[in-house]
């Protein structure tokens, strides 16, 4: 069991995850799966179960960071329309992968969370929308559901009590764009992933325009000992504002990439040289992407950033969903650059203008500046490009294609110009 | 065109769509399961294929075409029946993705997004598949194959070419 004295605490939601067979449910139910639920069906209540969550101070591990309990609470009651509980398991971020694990080793503690959260919030119906690349995870996932459905712990009057709720997995089909949680709703309405205006937000009108939480794999998983520790333990792991674990997806240029879950304020050094056996090459990074390829870049003067979300603000960049991508003195970044404008301009949904052209120019750009056939022009129109899609759009993803060009610009603007030498000279 | 050219889904596979489409508010939302099936049953999404699920679901063809064309894991041409892909983005980039599907490209013969004469494999360079600590990934018939390598690919082309199931 995970320990009740927050100090001791190092793992949550990847507490039992190298048990073997942890995806079955007479494996799992021997590590305390389920074994809290009865009590959080029988004697808590939303409010209860919501102040909770508030006084965790559990912020939304998918990228925004925003506080779970807060969300939770914009969700009107008796509305007389059904309430709908979202899990996004769409995990595009590249560099992201923390959630395929969760539910590929450990999917009982998702249901478990999830099955808390619908409780909380008065669910009906709850849904997983994982991309439609993650197969093999939908199949372990259905068989867990399937399994939990056996054993009356989804379904009608969960473990004899009042409380029914149902869950479908519902597969993604290559879209970047539907991780964004209402272009997710699209999707999942069977339509094309393209992002809403906020307001209204989803806890208001989401789903068939019914009040509507979603949440990310990582935050449901971390539901079940927060509500069986107590919010006021998960507050004290980690950092005041940052408080528990978090996961972390290293991947790139390191010995060991893998998910590495640690207390929040662990620094990023300590995670790279103790967790991940250091750099392929040199012995500082050149670049770290901190949360994903749309947060920008930081270098080697913040190679012993505290993990939090302030902390890698403060340092200009942000948390994102703890995907760090690590770049060591070989990486060339104007070609990474290209890559991802690549990326950008690919999923780009194509709604608004800005960041639909916008990608587009940057992508042929880039691929020009990368070939060695840029002009001095070509970085001037790069440069205004990214700046003028971004804050221009309905969703963030041209900020996140803006991050890249800018990053690059600012950190190595004479290998940028190397490479317009390169040919030209 | 003749009655035989028109795709049907089997009476199973109907009994299947009636329970799933129970699941949603909506029967919309059955929408992308079921093209889904539709591809596993007919191999890609022909247009007759996308008028049958429109007329399933009750929708107008015009929805269904908004979605099989957003996403890209729906397949409106044939392709073969070995889907290579392999991730490109960053971090297989950085471990060596671009150098491996070039290898696949001439080893083949064909370029991205291309099916080999024998119709044995189709080509593709895709993006973040989250798998990036097992860097470079390829996927075949979308599962996972992490740390691939030319070795890894050579020896997968052999297999298929004698008549293995992979």
């Amino acid at each position: 069991m995970i320990s009740s004295d927050p100090k001791q605490v190092q793992r949550i939601c990847f507490y039992n995850i190298e048990v073997e067979n942890m995806h079955k449910l007479e494996v799992a139910k021997k590590h305390g799966a389920y074994e809290f639920l009865p009590t959080v069906l029988n004697d808590f209540d939303t409010d209860r179960i919501i102040d909770e969550v508030k006084t965790s101070g559990l912020r939304g591990r998918g990228g925004a960071g925003f506080p779970t309990g807060l969300k939770w609470s914009f969700v009107p009651r008796n509305t007389g329309k059904p309430t709908y509980l979202l899990c996004n398991a769409d995990e595009g971020e590249p560099g992201t992968f923390k959630d395929r694990d969760i539910m590929r080793f450990d999917p009982h503690l998702l249901i478990e969370g999830m099955v808390m959260a619908g409780f909380a919030l008065g669910v009906k119906d709850a849904y997983i929308y994982i991309r439609g690349e993650f197969l093999h995870e939908t199949n372990v996932m259905n068989a867990a559901i399937e399994e939990a459905y056996a054993a009356n712990l989804l379904g009608e009057n969960i473990l004899g009590t009042k409380y029914s709720m149902n869950l479908t997995v519902h597969r993604g089909a290559g879209a970047y764009i539907c991780g964004e949680e209402t272009a997710l709703i699209e999707s999942l309405e069977g339509k094309s992933g393209r992002p809403r205006f906020k307001p209204p937000f989803p806890a208001v009108e989401g789903f068939y325009s019914s009040p509507t939480v979603v949440n990310n794999v990582e935050t449901l998983t971390t539901i079940p000992a927060i509500l069986e520790h107590g919010g006021a333990w998960h507050a004290a792991i980690g950092k005041p504002n940052n408080t528990g674990c978090k996961i972390f997806s290293v991947s790139g240029h390191v010995n060991k990439p893998g998910n590495y879950e640690v207390p929040m304020g662990t620094s990023l050094k300590t995670l790279i040289e103790d967790y991940c056996g250091g750099l392929q090459h040199g012995s500082v990074p050149k670049v770290v992407i901190p949360g994903g390829s749309s947060t920008p870049w930081l270098t080697a003067e913040h190679y012993e950033v505290p993990l939090t979300y302030d902390d890698i603000m403060k340092a200009g960049s942000f948390l994102g969903s703890g995907a760090i991508i690590v770049l060591d003195e070989t990486a060339d970044v104007v070609a990474v650059t290209r890559r991802l404008s690549h990326f950008y301009a690919h999923e780009s949904c194509g709604q608004c203008t800005p960041c639909r052209e916008g990608t587009g120019w940057v992508e042929r750009i880039m691929n020009r500046v990368d070939a060695g056939h840029g002009t001095q022009a070509d970085i001037k129109t790069l440069k205004d490009a990214s700046t003028h899609m971004a804050g221009r759009t309905i969703c963030a993803l041209a900020e996140g294609a803006a991050a890249p060009v800018l990053s690059m610009l600012k950190h190595f603007p004479e290998e940028v110009q190397a490479k317009l030498a390169e040919k030209s000279s | 065109m003749s009655g035989l050219d028109q795709p049907r889904f089997s009476e199973e596979r109907l009994a299947e769509i009636d329970a799933l489409v129970k699941r949603y508010p909506h029967p919309k939302s059955a929408l992308m399961p079921v093209l889904y099936m539709a591809q596993q049953d007919f191999g890609f999404l022909s247009m007759q294929t996308q008028q049958m699920v429109a007329d399933v679901l009750s929708l107008k063809l015009m929805e269904v075409r908004e979605v099989v064309t957003f996403y890209t894991m729906f397949r409106e041409q044939p392709c073969g029946t070995h889907l290579l892909e392999i991730c490109t983005n960053v971090s297989c980039m950085l471990n060596g993705a671009d150098e491996l599907f070039e290898h696949m490209k001439d080893t083949l013969g064909i370029q991205a997004g291309e099916t080999t004469e024998d119709g044995l494999f189709t080509i593709a360079e895709v993006e973040c598949a989250g798998a990036c600590a097992g860097a470079p990934l390829l996927q075949v018939n979308n599962i996972y194959h992490e740390k691939a390598t030319a070795a890894d690919v050579d020896a997968l082309i052999i297999k298929v070419r004698a008549g293995e199931v992979i």
